[in-house]
């Protein structure tokens, strides 16, 4: 890429310096942002302090349905975060450690089902896992079953919905930080004697901690504000922080639902606040959603 | 070449196992993709595997039927709306960001971000409260412009990328050549972070045209965009006829996404497979 002979590091300082492109173009996305995101949701968390004395607030944090749910949310989060990590560190590795066309194929799968929406694939596991579904017919078929399980409208349903829509988001990271490890760290462990299992211990684990910090933070997150997967798949007791939220609208409790939903928001930045410390939130989005 | 690739010398049925898990996970990845598919092409009203007959009566039938054109059609028109919107003013501000230094830099990239991690429950209620006054409530623009706050962080993210491997020195030499900043831009700079710039525009379509929760919001019955009508109707029923709309969705996506690749690899191979 470089045109002209490398240059001095102070020169390429001052040249860098003079070819800034201003920064007053951030600008317009900012005002942008400022008025039609900021405002709206300091609008919803103006309503939730009521009229002064919290009221919304105080009543939202009292509420035992709501604590239930609260704490069940963040209890499917970090399940979820869990079973992405165990299901995709795996295939992770395997496309880290490929000939460069199956590492394709294998991240391929992985992007495939950015293809399709939440919406559509909360549909397929509809599809799949309903009473006359694939999965019972299936088990049906090899004489597992004798009559049809209940699986829709259940929680497991939840989590093998919202497992399979954040398990991209937990392998790519894993990938990048596999990919980044020095082949040579692992031969000179090889060479000292050490057996598979140690070097994955010891070496291709922690040096792949980066990612898999990444990855978790970014599936946790998002998890606890999932509203369609669990909706159409999990049952009246699998209540999210979102559903509640959107059950309050529907009953016109405006207050109470912004009270709801400024919980949800403290939550989901603090938790960004505090892992942020140790994980770079833009990498870890990796520029896929 | 220093580093080198990643190898472990791991016995056979170590690699046997590890492989055999990973193409589990790789089925479990893409298989509900797939399996809809299929579906969509069932002749029966009700949902079997493998259909018993086959027959193109979903498609003949959303293709007849206003109200899923009509969805159809403002979800494409409002997507095309924020995408030029989150795109135009995400590419401005990752040129903004990315070569200046200024205090609260961090501060400010981090808001600019944190569309991608907010639920979209809570920008829906308030965006409820700050359109209700507006009158914005039921109007696509408004749609438009609540799903371009939302993508706009899929172009800053890919726009930011496409500027890492770029040589300031390219600019600075245009502009000693006598070039203003705009031509500077038009001739140096879009060209080479075109690649970033498109992929970011597909990212921001399909985030805008598979978003459901904040349009749910500020919908009118006269402007009910497409993933709203298959959310409805999946509440009430499972019927082929949503498989034949996502197999359509999907269709698009996919095309969109190997548009956005095939832009991608024609740039890496000008630049000589430099990346």
């Amino acid at each position: 890429m470089s045109l002209a002979e490398p240059l001095a590091p102070a020169r390429l300082g001052a040249l860098r310096a003079r070819a800034a492109t201003p920064a007053w173009l951030a600008l317009p996305l900012i005002a942008f942002l400022g008025v039609f995101y900021l405002a709206p949701v300091a609008m919803m968390l103006a309503r939730a302090a009521g009229e002064g004395d919290w009221a919304p607030l105080f009543a939202a944090i009292e509420n035992q349905v709501a604590q239930r749910v609260f704490l069940g949310t963040l209890e499917i989060a970090f399940v979820c975060t869990l079973a992405t990590l165990v299901i995709g560190y795996p295939l992770a590795l395997f496309a880290a450690l490929a000939p460069p066309w199956l590492a394709r194929l294998a991240i391929a799968a992985v992007l495939a089902p950015f293809w399709s929406s939440i919406l559509i694939r909360s549909y397929a596991w509809m599809v799949l896992l309903g009473r006359e579904g694939l999965v019972n017919g299936a088990l049906g078929g090899l004489g597992l079953i004798e009559a049809p399980i209940r699986m829709l409208n259940t929680t497991f349903a939840v989590y093998v919905g919202m497992i399979h829509i954040m398990l991209p988001f937990m392998i790519l990271p894993i990938y990048a930080a596999l990919k980044g490890i020095d082949g040579r760290l692992v031969q000179a462990a090889e060479n000292l004697g050490a057996s598979t299992a140690s070097v994955l211990r010891h070496v291709i684990l922690p040096l792949s901690l980066p990612g898999v910090a990444a990855g978790a933070l970014v599936v946790f997150v998002l998890s606890i504000g999932f509203y369609v997967t669990p909706a159409l798949l999990g049952g009246p007791r699998d209540m999210m922080v979102s559903m509640l939220i959107a059950q309050e609208v529907d009953l016109y409790n405006w207050d109470l639902a912004s009270a709801y939903a400024g919980g949800l928001l403290v939550l989901t930045l603090l938790i960004v606040a505090v892992a942020s410390r140790f994980v770079d939130l833009g990498k870890a989005m990796g520029g896929r959603k | 070449m220093s580093a080198r690739a990643l190898r472990l010398s791991a016995g056979l049925p170590a690699r046997v196992a590890l492989g055999a898990v990973a193409l589990l996970v790789a089925l479990f990845l893409v298989f509900p993709v797939v399996i809809v598919i299929p579906l969509s092409f069932s002749g029966s009203e009700f949902l079997s595997f493998p259909p018993e007959s086959w027959s193109l009566r979903w498609y003949a039938d959303f293709f007849t039927t206003a109200r899923w054109l009509e969805s159809a059609w403002l979800s494409i028109w409002i997507a095309v709306v924020a995408a030029i919107l989150a795109t135009v003013l995400g590419t401005a501000a990752a040129l903004g960001l990315a070569r200046a230094k200024f205090p609260g830099r961090a501060v400010v990239t981090a808001f600019l971000l944190s569309p991608l991690v907010v639920p979209a429950i809570i920008v829906s209620i308030g965006v409820y409260f700050f359109y209700a006054p507006l009158g914005l409530v039921g109007s696509p623009i408004g749609i438009a412009i609540a799903h371009a706050t939302l993508a706009s962080p899929f172009v800053l993210v890919n726009v930011t990328a496409a500027l890492a491997g770029f040589d300031p020195r390219l600019e600075q030499a245009a502009k000693n050549l006598g070039a203003s900043g705009w031509s500077t831009f038009r001739l140096v700079t879009f060209p080479i972070i075109k690649p970033g710039v498109m992929a970011g525009a597909v990212f921001a379509f399909i985030a805008s045209f598979d978003e459901m929760i904040v349009a749910l919001f500020i919908t009118s019955p006269g402007n009910v965009t497409l993933p709203i009508r298959m959310w409805e109707s999946m509440r009430n029923e499972i019927s082929p006829a949503i498989a034949a709309v996502s197999t359509l969705v999907i269709l698009l996506s996919v095309s969109l996404f190997f548009v956005a690749a095939r832009i991608q690899a024609r740039a890496v191979a000008r630049s000589g497979g430099d990346r």
